[in-house]
């Protein structure tokens, strides 16, 4: 029928893949909620057990090969989002955009893509969305309780390795969870105890009017600057006796066993176009202002680039007395200004450009008036 | 993508592994170091998939170490080659295939320097000069053209710069740094960062 094969609705029937994942704990084979990204769009209309019976059980080699084997495609940029996370010489700055998406559909235009673990840890995640939301409350909860059996933070870098090793043995599996762990290595337990009390992870607000949006940012912004010229000298004192094991860190954990530490990471399918913007504007002496700016920058122009992020943008900081939340930011909007900006600085162009010509005319006038005479 | 490279001399061992780790067509890190120090005087480097790299050569090397501590002396190069292979061999049929490529070096008191070449199949092969990756196809004539089994220590970096140079002219991925290190009687040895001037 014509409906039928303007949207390819038999075609994506054949191609949703088989449920090679081997039978989990539960005993039966159900559809991992991956699946909800590579299939099709009317997935849901159909029982799992429907699936399965179209294709052939794999057999045991099969398997072990597409354990060896790599993605088909010449390259896979998977995870439809934008996050990203870097550290600099005041703190960690987490940004991400909050579009979830499913194939050619938007799920959620206002998702939350960077949770909080604890008071100086937030994880930014990509991949598939219900994989995200049940490793972070793992983590949460291994977090948790490594705090009250040994009275310290866990730091970042070992809970990067206690994702890693928990995510290994569901490697080959279809479980994709990429995660960016930012977060503040602390001191003893009386930074910790210092910390908690200071502790001001801001409620989401809605989209307000952009005057009060904006005011209220700025008025962040400046308490932020204020809080930290006042707590520089605590911080001082914190970087000087631990002997720089605190401090900002940013840790990247794959799904696949990829573990990194690193200065800047980017992950999702707009990482390429935010990667572009971080690497031309970032220092490691940034203020906060300037690394707010740039974060905001890079998640703006990945949204516009990609087709998979956009709508909002979340960013957090994180400094060693905890993590703000900057109020949650529409990205339209900035598009607007941005195309506002540019008319302006075309009339600008404009009228320098007719000046310039003014006074050249005026010189070469001056010149005939001088030949004429003499 | 990534490339590792070993040359033995008549008493060291010089060995050199690329910087970069990528996750699709971005690099993640500039700075990433592919050599893991199993014991004074044996690194083993690796390269392959992203999660097996680090957890099978984390793997052999708190076994190297748990060794040491159980039974009071080190395992030699050759002992702990051979026992990296039977773990990749072990694991081959299973369900889980470690995918990793890796070069062993190391020096024995009593039969010298010595360079093991395996693979992700749990091949194993004791070879004067050895590498990985695409890389690999480039510079193994130039490495058969130039050794010689008296090398010295500036004749086999001589030689690792030729190699490189080769990659950086006809290898269509840029490589911009590589982290190289000389393992003889006295230990692991890090050397400068080629090519130099690479951050």
């Amino acid at each position: 029928m014509a409906l039928q094969d303007v949207c390819d609705f038999l075609q994506t029937l054949d191609e949703s893949s088989p449920c090679t994942s081997l039978p989990n704990e539960m005993g039966c084979m159900w559809r991992t909620p991956l699946e909800f990204d590579r299939d099709s769009p009317f997935h849901f209309l159909f029982p799992p057990q429907q699936n399965s019976r179209k294709h052939k059980t794999p057999t045991v080699l099969s398997s072990t090969l597409s354990c060896l084997s790599p993605h088909q495609q010449p390259f896979q940029l998977s995870h439809g989002t934008t996050t990203l996370g870097f550290i600099f010489q005041d703190g960690v700055i987490a940004a991400a955009d909050t579009r979830a998406s499913c194939k050619g559909l938007i799920c959620c235009p206002i998702s939350q893509k960077i949770m909080p673990i604890h008071s100086h840890l937030v994880v930014n995640t990509s991949g598939s969305g219900a994989d995200c939301m049940l490793w972070e409350r793992i983590l949460t909860r291994e977090m948790r309780l490594y705090q009250l059996r040994h009275r310290r933070r866990l730091s970042v870098n070992g809970a990067a390795k206690l994702l890693s090793m928990m995510l290994h043995p569901f490697k080959g599996t279809n479980v994709c969870v990429a995660a960016t762990l930012c977060g503040w290595d602390g001191e003893e337990t009386q930074e910790t105890l210092r910390s908690t009390d200071v502790t001001t992870v801001s409620a989401i607000s809605d989209e307000s009017a952009l005057g009060s949006e904006k005011a209220a940012s700025v008025n962040e912004l400046l308490k932020d600057a204020h809080a930290l010229s006042l707590s520089d000298q605590n911080t001082k004192n914190v970087l000087s006796t631990s002997g720089g094991r605190s401090g900002p860190r940013v840790c990247y954990v794959c799904s696949d066993g990829l573990q990194l530490k690193g200065e800047i990471i980017s992950v999702g399918s707009g990482s390429p176009y935010a990667y572009a913007v971080l690497d031309d504007g970032w220092r490691w002496g940034m203020t906060v202002d300037e690394a707010v700016g740039l974060a905001r920058e890079a998640v703006f122009r990945a949204t516009h680039w990609d087709a998979y992020s956009g709508n909002n943008v979340d960013l957090f900081h994180i400094t060693a007395h905890g993590c703000r939340r900057r109020d949650r930011e529409d990205l339209k909007e900035e598009y607007y200004r941005e195309r506002e900006r540019e008319k302006e600085k075309i009339k600008e162009r404009e009228k320098e450009r007719q000046k310039r010509e003014g006074d050249e005319l005026v010189e070469g006038e001056g010149d005939i008036y001088s030949g004429h005479c003499g | 993508m990534e490339y590792l490279i070993g040359i033995q001399g008549p008493d060291f061992v010089l060995v050199a592994a690329d910087n970069v780790a990528a996750s699709s067509i971005i690099q993640m890190k500039h700075d990433y170091d592919k050599m893991f120090k199993l014991s004074e005087k044996i690194l083993l480097l690796c390269v392959g998939e992203a999660g097996d790299t680090v957890q099978f050569a984390e793997y052999i090397q708190k076994n190297v170490q748990l060794y040491k501590m159980r039974n009071g002396y080190e395992l030699s190069p050759a002992a702990a080659a051979n026992f990296t292979r039977k773990n990749l061999a072990d694991y081959l049929r299973s369900r889980t295939p470690y995918h990793v490529n890796l070069l062993l070096a190391g020096f024995d008191e009593a039969d010298g320097p010595g360079l093991y070449y395996m693979d992700h199949l749990s091949a194993l092969a004791k070879a004067p000069f050895a590498a990985h990756g695409y890389g690999a196809f480039l510079t193994l004539s130039i490495l058969d053209r130039y050794y010689r089994p008296d090398l010295t220590r500036e004749e086999a970096v001589d030689l690792l710069k030729k190699c490189l140079e080769e990659l950086n002219k006809r290898f269509i991925l840029n490589l911009p740094s590589f982290t190289v290190r000389l393992i003889d009687k006295d230990g692991i040895h890090d050397m400068e960062k080629l090519p130099v001037g690479a951050k």
